[in-house]
């Protein structure tokens, strides 16, 4: 990958994404299974775990640069809540390529920035 | 809110967590990962690997139940209905593997309080059975006022 490289992944969490993520990650947080519960805590319904929102970017990276040892670093910061049933659109450009590659990215979801200033450091 | 920063240096007994075949392939499915190295036994020993690969974002599943000692301990005391992800930070060594041994340490490194809300910011480092840091990770949550 070279500077100014760009990586772009699309994704449709279904309904149910949120209790198989739950299932396969160990966070239960009502926020992320139960509507009513979540409305009351003053949620739009349940949200995507962040971490999941989180992975779509890892994934993004490591199928770019060949596979899941290419990455060494991954951090972000989680803006709005992500829901399911809404496309979920990631972006990353290459901002560095020497002796890491550093890569810059965010998620995006209806318009709403679901995760920003996610920075991805990769092994050449 | 008013926070309580006792808890703040407060480490946990290390976590051990035994990585399994299905739990990866499990963990895989559920993030869509479609690299054949987290499904396909065979095409993991063939790249090299003494087993099926977990994506590096299966930190959250070991190092995820060591987090969640320290944010269930009275001690930190935060509002979990009322949890919001701020920001994570992961940093990867080693892959893991399906039969990989990882041992984690949980570390309260900060909490604070801004305009009301709580910040507390957890440290984890998940070690394998060899002794190398596969991963290290700074988990940040904020604690909303209540609607």
């Amino acid at each position: 990958m070279k500077r100014g490289d760009t990586i772009e992944l699309r994704v449709t969490p279904d309904r149910y994404v949120t209790d198989r993520y739950a299932g396969a990650s160990g966070d239960f947080n009502p926020i992320h299974i139960d509507d009513e519960l979540a409305r009351q805590v003053g949620l739009p319904g349940r949200i995507l775990h962040g971490l999941w929102t989180m992975a779509q970017l890892a994934r993004a990276h490591t199928d770019a640069a060949g596979g899941p040892e290419k990455l060494k670093r991954l951090t972000v910061q989680f803006r709005s809540v992500g829901v399911p049933r809404e496309e979920v659109v990631v972006t990353a450009t290459v901002r560095e390529a020497n002796d890491v590659t550093v890569v810059d990215s965010q998620a995006v979801q209806s318009g709403r920035r679901i995760i920003r200033h996610g920075v991805a450091e990769l092994r050449r | 809110m008013q926070v309580t920063t006792q808890a703040v240096g407060k480490r946990y007994p290390p976590l051990s967590y035994l990585v399994g075949r299905e739990k990866i392939r499990e963990y895989a499915s559920a993030v869509g990962e479609t690299n054949q190295l987290h499904h396909d036994l065979e095409a993991a020993r063939r790249a090299g690997y003494a087993d099926l690969v977990a994506p590096p974002m299966f930190a959250v599943v070991y190092a995820g139940r060591a987090v969640a000692l320290a944010m269930f301990d009275p001690d930190v005391g935060l509002d979990y209905s009322l949890l919001v992800h701020v920001s994570q930070e992961f940093e990867w060594g080693p892959l893991v593997v399906a039969g990989d041994e990882v041992m984690t340490v949980t570390t309260v490194a900060e909490i604070s309080e801004r305009a009301g809300r709580g910040f507390y910011v957890f440290r984890t480092d998940s070690t394998n059975q060899r002794g190398e840091c596969v991963c290290s990770g700074i988990w940040t949550e904020m604690v909303r006022e209540a609607p």
